[in-house]
């Protein structure tokens, strides 16, 4: 049997959905009332009074509840999820907004009706009264503190974090060369093209509550929801349905929705639904992506950094229920490949009144790559050497892996890579794209009238981060085996590469194996998937729980053959002495004898039987450190994340009088370690590629100054379409294996977005000769800076 | 289904609103709803007829993810009425696949070329892509990106999208052929 690992397998998930057999979060109860929101049109503003009367006479109106209707822990703010101690002043929402709105879209009222429509007839009707009060928006306002989000914050200042390596300061003082840069990155947001969703039953007779809900985390949401209703966590399962993408955007929990449709649930006794819509997805999930960073680096003639000082400022909307995991990613992943002798970093994480930020693909990364690689490329212009040698001169070499940063990381342990060969990635790069030959291109497109540029970006990401993920791994008596994890899948194919693994450690086909992810009745220990973790992490539960079912089978079997375990193999789902086909017994059949029956309820069973004679009568059925089943279960909880790496290189036109810019080249290499399915990891880099590009050249949120969001539909937010995407996205691999985890691998799912705006940037400077110091950059971006570059230059 | 009971839940439902009966040819079969003269066809296609494979990304016609073929031709149902589809012919992507289950030729093409990932705005791709492989069945690249042009999909950045188009004119003309 040829190794599933590494094998470019069709997807198991895909007949379903390709029928339409999906089962996303909408399709599901049908029998189910209907909530919808009342939500606030105002960015900043005290509830005076919430009039519901006129709402009472629409027909299959249900109920209506606000704030006063809550109770106990529900008319508490909803947690902090990640506490961290420079978060001095974490502020978070109520489920339904008690006397003030920070930001527009924040639920005021939630109602619930027979369906949508009528929901959103009774919404329409409730009038509630405001006292606008002045909205910050942007971070110059946040900064100035003119005016405050939170009466109680100071500053607007959530947290002020710092870290440093060496003396930064002082090495840029003695440094040879000093630069320094402003750099700016805009919002964008996950997007998935399935908002969130959420439906709850509540059992009365069994006094138990089961959920479904569009989330990247089904065990969090449990967690928090019998928390928050007051429940055992027994009584509470979390299914993930199929998810219609994810993207960072639904690892948030609970959302506001996650604890009002469950309570409502059981206080109506029926089920009830929420599925968001467009624009609510807009103005009531989350952002990412806004920040302003002041780089100050030290060089010395070889263009060495010798010293670096980053000081940003990180917008984090109304409130930070994910704490500062996206502004952390950006100050310690900011280094990249690279190793400063001095780094210091800074970060102000401030409050707007603007939909809050938790991360997006990248959490903080694209940011700080950018920050980076332009810092690299304002050094390389400075003493006009390549970029790519400026690059080279930086690098951390493979012989110096492992190599501790000296920072933090955002799992609180210290910023080690594992692994990685930068100098190679490079090279591949260059050949991959011709950077070399592109000075040539250059001039005779120029000669043609034609302006191009070449950029290039490098990156670093932490993946796989803990605590840890578990797997259970069961052969049936029919031979099947049923695997679990607790994280839950958005569309990475999880179903599919996690069986490819258990297949190759059980020895069994592809075929039999079928995985379960989410799904908190099948497993319900789990972080979630984010930071490109689940290869890394459930990857490797799955393989050490398969490997604990093989050591049973193999011992069971080893019995029943009167052979040495360690004389037996399986192969294609059959145990048999090493090289002795003849041998064999279907892993099925020893499913069957590893559990001694009573009953015998098929005739397969009646080989286990009491009276089947096969056992040693002088021995209990069971032996006392035995338990019956071919099973097997195991966490993976890796000493701290492992680090993927990869650079990407992109040629652009851009135009003369539109200002338009066109991807004429995109090319990607990728280091995750070993790939399990090179097909899918392929697809999230194009992805991902895509997402960058949308992030670099289109996508931003426009909100105004009083905090309405302009363009907060499809029309007006510009995600790409297959006419703004590379029509080839070329990829090339290198594979340097972890050492932190059995199968030396490396998450994969972000890696096609980090260096988007940077490479991008990069790439527009080289054709336009001008500086660029914030992304994304539209025609009109570009036209504009044309014009002041051309004013200052004249 | 009987519409004596359609008529009842749906009055009950929506209280004093007027509800009307709709006729359709959906999948080949005939079905009837009654429904408020202000749903959405696509609220009654998931809602009212229980074909959940059709999917609602954005309610204002540009993701594409609730496309169906009206009378064969693409349509966004998300921006039209159920009542004024009356008496027409729709077909989903629940209908795409012959009847003894075999795939059709985009359906076959977007598993072989991995075209989808989360699945949500697939079923808008295929029939849009089974309507342009009608007007347009031996396309280049070009023109398969223009069949495309007008859908979003946040996951897969449209590379195996694009190759799924190709492919699937290559299934359709070899089946045309004989060959498949």
């Amino acid at each position: 049997m040829s190794s599933m690992f590494g094998a470019r397998v069709q997807r198991v998930e895909d007949d379903r959905l390709i029928r339409g057999h999906g089962a996303y979060l909408d399709d599901l109860g049908e029998d189910a009332l209907v909530a919808a929101f009342v939500r606030s049109p105002h960015a900043h503003a005290r509830i005076l009074d919430i009039d519901v009367s006129g709402a009472l006479d629409v027909p299959g109106l249900v109920a209506i509840y606000t704030y006063d209707d809550l109770p106990d822990k529900l008319a508490e703010p909803l947690p902090l999820l990640i506490p961290h101690p420079t978060l001095t002043h974490g502020r978070t929402p109520f489920p339904l907004a008690r006397d003030e709105v920070n930001h527009v879209g924040e639920a005021i009222v939630m109602v619930v009706a027979a369906d949508r429509y009528l929901a959103e007839d009774a919404a329409d009707r409730i009038v509630v009264s405001y006292e606008p009060l002045p909205a910050v928006v942007g971070l110059d306002a946040a900064r100035a503190a003119d005016h405050l989000v939170h009466a109680d914050v100071p500053g607007n200042l959530a947290a002020r974090s710092t870290q440093e390596r060496g003396d930064a300061a002082a090495a840029i003082a003695s440094a040879p060369h000093v630069l320094e840069l402003d750099l700016e990155i805009e919002r964008s947001a996950s997007t998935p093209l399935e908002g969130r969703g959420v439906l709850a039953r509540w059992d009365d007779q069994a006094q138990r509550l089961r959920m479904w809900t569009s989330t990247q985390t089904s065990t969090g949401v449990r967690a928090a929801v019998a928390a928050k209703l007051d429940l055992a966590l027994t009584d509470v399962d979390v299914i993930t349905p199929d998810v219609g993408g994810g993207f960072g955007v639904k690892i948030v929990h609970p959302w506001p929705e996650e604890v009002l449709v469950p309570w409502a649930a059981r206080l109506l006794q029926r089920p009830v639904k929420f599925t968001e819509d467009r624009r609510e997805h807009f103005v009531a999930s989350a952002h990412e992506r806004a920040q302003l960073h002041h780089v100050t680096v030290g060089y010395d003639d070889d263009g060495r950094m010798v010293g670096l000082d980053v000081r940003f400022w990180h917008d984090n909307g109304a409130y930070v229920p994910y704490g500062l995991i996206v502004p952390i990613v950006t100050s310690t992943q900011l280094l990249g490949p690279y190793k400063p002798d001095a780094y210091r970093v800074e970060f102000d994480s401030l409050y707007t009144n603007t939909v809050l930020v938790t991360p997006y693909r990248g959490a903080g990364r694209p940011h700080g790559c950018f920050v980076m690689e332009r810092t690299i490329d304002a050094i390389a212009t400075a003493l006009g050497l390549s970029r790519t040698v400026v690059r080279e001169r930086n690098f951390i070499q493979p012989d110096e892996m492992p190599y501790d940063q000296g920072l933090i990381f955002q799992d609180g342990r210290p910023l080690i890579y594992d692994s990685g060969d930068y100098p190679a990635l490079l090279a591949k790069l260059k050949d991959l794209v011709g950077w070399d030959d592109f000075a040539a291109f250059q001039e005779n497109a120029r000669q043609e009238g034609r302006t191009v540029g070449i950029g290039l970006a490098c990156y670093v990401e932490g993946t796989g981060v803990g605590p840890y993920e578990g797997g259970h791994v069961i052969v049936e008596t029919s031979g099947k085996v049923k695997v679990a994890t607790g994280l839950t899948t958005q569309g990475q194919g999880h179903q599919t590469m996690l069986a490819q693994v258990v297949a190759d450690e059980l020895g069994v086909p592809f075929e039999d194996v079928e995985v379960v992810t989410g799904d908190t009745r099948r497993f319900g220990y789990a972080v979630g998937t984010f930071a490109s973790r689940t290869a890394v992490m459930s990857g490797s539960a799955v393989a050490l729980a398969a490997r604990k079912a093989r050591a049973k089978a193999l011992r069971v079997a080893a019995d029943a053959l009167e052979a040495s375990a360690d004389d037996l193999e399986i192969t294609n789902g059959i145990v048999q002495v090493k090289g002795d086909p003849d041998s064999g017994i279907g892993l099925g059949t020893v499913a069957v004898l590893s559990n001694p029956l009573r009953y015998a309820f098929d005739d397969a069973a009646k080989a286990a039987t009491q009276f089947a004679g096969s056992s040693d009568d002088s021995k209990p059925p069971v032996a006392e450190d035995d338990e019956p089943g071919i099973e097997g279960r195991a966490y993976f909880s890796p000493v701290r994340s492992t680090f993927a790496s990869g650079m990407h290189a992109a040629i652009v036109e851009t135009d003369p009088e539109t200002a338009e810019v066109t991807i004429l080249r995109y090319c990607v290499v990728h280091d995750c370690g070993p790939l399990i399915n090179p097909r899918i990891v392929e697809g999230q880099i194009h992805g991902g590629v895509a997402q960058g590009v949308g992030g670099a050249l289109y996508e931003r949120m426009a909100y105004d100054d009083s905090g309405q969001l302009a363009n907060a539909s499809f029309m007006d937010f510009l995600m790409p379409y297959v006419s703004e995407v590379p029509a080839r996205i070329e990829i090339d691999h290198l594979e340097t294996p972890s050492p932190l985890n059995p199968l030396g691998i490396k998450g994969a799912g972000e890696a096609g977005v980090i260096p988007g705006a940077a490479v991008l940037a990069a790439a527009i400077e080289d054709a336009e000769g001008i500086p660029v110091r914030s992304m994304p950059m539209s025609p009109s971006d570009l036209f504009e800076l044309r014009r002041a570059y051309s004013q200052e230059n004249s | 289904m009987t519409d004596a009971t359609e008529l009842h839940d749906a009055t009950e439902l929506h209280g004093a609103t007027e509800v009307h009966d709709v006729r359709l040819t959906v999948n080949g079969a005939a079905r009837t709803a009654a429904v408020p003269a202000r749903r959405l066809l696509s609220d009654c296609i998931r809602h009212d007829l229980g074909l959940t494979g059709t999917h609602v990304g954005c309610e204002h016609g540009v993701c594409g993810a609730c496309t169906i073929l009206l009378d064969g031709v693409p349509v966004r149902s998300c921006l039209m009425l159920a009542v004024s589809a009356d008496g027409q012919q729709i077909t989903t992507v629940e209908g795409l696949a012959d009847p003894d289950g075999t795939l059709s030729p985009v359906q076959q093409a977007f598993t072989e070329c991995h075209g989808l990932q989360c699945g949500f705005c697939t079923p808008g791709f295929l029939t849009t892509i089974t309507a342009g492989l009608r007007t347009t069945p031996d396309p280049d690249e070009a023109q398969a990106r223009e069949i495309v042009g007008g859908n979003l999909c946040r996951c897969t950045g449209y590379q195996n999208i694009v190759a799924s188009v190709l492919r699937a004119a290559e299934i359709l003309n070899d089946r045309k052929a004989g060959r498949a």
